[in-house]
């Protein structure tokens, strides 16, 4: 693993250095205070259906999408809300989706799992493990084909190394050298067991297997997973595929309302002591940014993210029929009458 | 004009999508440099170059998974698995991917990528290189369901579907690769969802998709030498089917009897049936019938296929009961 936070003063210490650490955290900041007003939500009854939350990851998703251009395209996980925000959805039409309004980014017919922004490469959250990480495949081969520059990053946690699609798209990926980061965030738990007791190996031995190039990384260090990702990013973009392991922490169970009875207390009470946000904060006050910069930074994501879930709340909820019209690009019925 | 087998048929259909459109990419196991394990895309990958024509391991969830993560971003993948069999091990990437993701995602886009799969027997191929899963697939909000009978059908079917904005899985049969047909110069794309009438007949309808077509209507012949007129249909597109061009056979012969060579139980012809003895109660003054196959995997041995596959005497011997 890398040494936290050695990068950046190495780069170019000073204001750039303070300012590229403050945007992140901005970032880690707008994931974190978003989930947490969900996970209230939730708690209240309000957000509806099955919520994962990535409290704890943040720096994972902060750190990889400021590597990447708005042409790059993602496909995220279950647990993808720090994905979505970070490539730059719109605030306002996730909190709507996730509150079930026809005005959210999918009209209310995804929810939680299921979160896209084709807009901006965001090509959607998933409910089936490993299945995000063939669709980057998928979006890969079209950059190749299509000669654009760009690249795709496919997000999956360390659970989804057990399933056989992933073995099958780091062959392909290998094979056809595409630009695809592959990144794994390794929490240590596929839902309710830990990773010891899943995997008979380790996604080092697998990159290897396939000659793909591996680093792992404190992934709770958005600095380092910032400076990872933008040298891998570029490897990718001119040589193939990379797989970015990075490790980080689940804070939350595998669900929200999920009681975590199966983790050691001692465990989980030690996760505050790699908080993301925690660290982040350390280094910038570090670099001499003060606590009312940071304040303000709260402030600011506090009105958005308000904003947005009062916009939500007063928005209409999805009608049927336009919800059935739309399962095809045109429908039988719009089809006949043409 | 020009005359052709089925095969060239495809073949030709997928040579003039790749030109008139450099956003159509082939992907599947074999189908570069081999030309395809039946050889569907002989030629293609020196005419279009390995970039669009692509060999791929044997991988067939990876692919499938690649062909929508490719359609989201852009191209219009056409991806070919063997035999239909093999499309147990696509499952996710056509039912909670492929079919799902412009309603879930809430109309942001589309997916417009075609899966070509060859199904049916006769060949000796045994249990697990014979199925006739398209029930499956019909099943399935948000994907479509072509199975053409003849290289006409083929051909017009085939560019439709991959002009299409949707997910396509679409059915060649292999016993049907041979088979010769006209398919003129510039033929032109033939609408998903619209059933043709093959032969017309005032006493009975038979509806048939794929190679079953060839059964209905070598038992509409033998029937003819009874003076019974058997109009029959051939559906072409099961999902969405013609139920219009179905209900209007109905209407002017008021008995029905439906052919596939997929096992009956829970299949394509019982929501044909159950939707004609809805919509079309008045008009039916007989029993409408399935002729199909039994319910057990395809066998291998000659004598057993055969009796396992729907023959033209079955159904004449349907037709005749539904008349008695």
């Amino acid at each position: 693993m890398s040494q936290p936070g050695a990068m950046r003063s190495e780069a170019g210490a000073g204001h750039n250095a303070a300012a590229e650490l403050l945007a992140l955290y901005r970032s880690l900041v707008l994931i974190r205070r978003s989930e947490e007003r969900l996970s209230r939500m939730f708690a209240d009854g309000e957000v509806p259906g099955f919520i994962h939350l990535s409290i704890g990851q943040e720096a994972v998703s902060a750190g990889v999408m400021s590597a990447l251009t708005p042409q790059d395209t993602i496909a995220s996980t279950h647990r993808g809300h720090g994905h979505a925000i970070a490539k730059g959805i719109s605030l306002d039409g996730f909190f709507a989706e996730l509150l079930a309004r026809d005005t959210g980014l999918c009209r209310g017919r995804g929810g939680s799992m299921h979160v896209a922004d084709m807009s901006v490469g965001m090509l959607g959250a998933n409910g089936i493990v490993g299945a995000g990480v063939s669709i980057a495949l998928g979006s890969a081969l079209a950059h190749k084909t299509q000669k654009n520059g760009a690249i795709a990053v496919a997000f999956f946690g360390d659970g989804a190394l057990a399933e056989g699609l992933m073995h099958e798209c780091l062959n392909m990926a290998a094979l056809w050298k595409l630009p695809l980061l592959f990144v794994c965030e390794n929490n240590g738990w596929g839902e309710f067991l830990p990773t010891s007791k899943q995997l008979a190996f380790t996604l080092k031995d697998l990159a290897a297997a396939y000659r793909i190039p591996h680093v792992v990384i404190d992934g709770n260090d958005v600095a380092v997973v910032a400076e990872h990702a933008a040298s891998l990013v570029a490897e990718v973009r001119r040589d193939g595929p990379r797989v970015l392991e990075c490790m980080t922490t689940r804070v939350r169970g595998h669900f929200e309302g999920d009681a975590q009875k199966y983790r050691d207390p001692d465990e989980l009470a030690g996760l505050s002591a790699r908080d993301p946000l925690d660290v982040t904060a350390g280094q910038l006050k570090a670099l001499g940014i003060g606590e009312s910069a940071l304040a303000d930074i709260a402030d600011e994501i506090a009105a958005r993210i308000e904003a947005a879930v009062e916009a939500a709340r007063a928005a209409p909820m999805p009608s049927f029929e336009a919800a059935q019209a739309d399962v095809y690009t045109v429908s039988n019925a719009a089809r006949e009458n043409a | 004009m020009a005359e052709m087998r089925y095969l060239r048929a495809i073949n030709q259909a997928l040579a003039d999508a790749m030109a008139a459109d450099p956003s159509v990419i082939l992907l599947g196991e074999d189908v570069g440099e081999a030309g395809g394990s039946f050889g569907a895309s002989r030629g293609l990958r020196d005419r279009f170059g390995a970039e669009r024509v692509i060999d791929t391991p044997i991988s067939e969830a990876a692919l499938a998974g690649a062909a929508v993560g490719a359609a989201l971003s852009g191209l219009r993948p056409v991806a070919e698995i063997m035999f239909m069999d093999f499309t147990t091990l696509v499952m996710d990437a056509l039912v909670n991917q492929a079919a799902k993701a412009r309603f879930m995602f809430g109309g942001q886009r589309s997916v417009p990528m075609v899966l070509r799969t060859p199904h049916g027997g006769g060949l000796g191929a045994g249990p697990q290189h014979s199925q006739c899963l398209e029930a499956w697939f019909a099943h399935v909000p948000g994907l479509k369901v072509v199975c053409p009978s003849d290289p006409t059908s083929a051909y017009g079917l085939l560019r439709a579907a991959i002009a299409d904005p949707d997910p396509v899985v679409f059915i060649e049969h292999k016993a049907l690769y041979a088979m010769k047909g006209e398919v003129p110069d510039d033929a032109p794309l033939l609408p998903l969802g619209r059933a043709a009438i093959l032969r017309e007949g005032r006493d009975a309808t038979i509806v048939a998709y794929g190679a079953a077509v060839h059964t209905a209507l070598a038992a509409a012949g033998q029937l003819a030498e009874e003076g019974i007129e058997a109009e029959v249909v051939d559906l072409r597109s099961i999902q969405p089917w013609d139920e219009e061009t179905v209900l209007a056979s109905l209407s002017r012969t008021h008995r029905l009897v439906v052919v596939h060579e997929a096992v009956e139980a829970f299949g394509v012809g019982a929501e044909i049936v159950a939707r004609m003895a809805d919509i079309g109660f008045d008009e039916l003054d007989g029993p409408i019938l399935r002729v199909a196959a039994p319910f057990m995997p395809v066998p291998f041995s000659k004598g057993l296929e055969t009796a396992y596959l729907p023959s033209p005497e079955r159904v004449a011997a349907a037709v005749r009961r539904t008349l008695a």
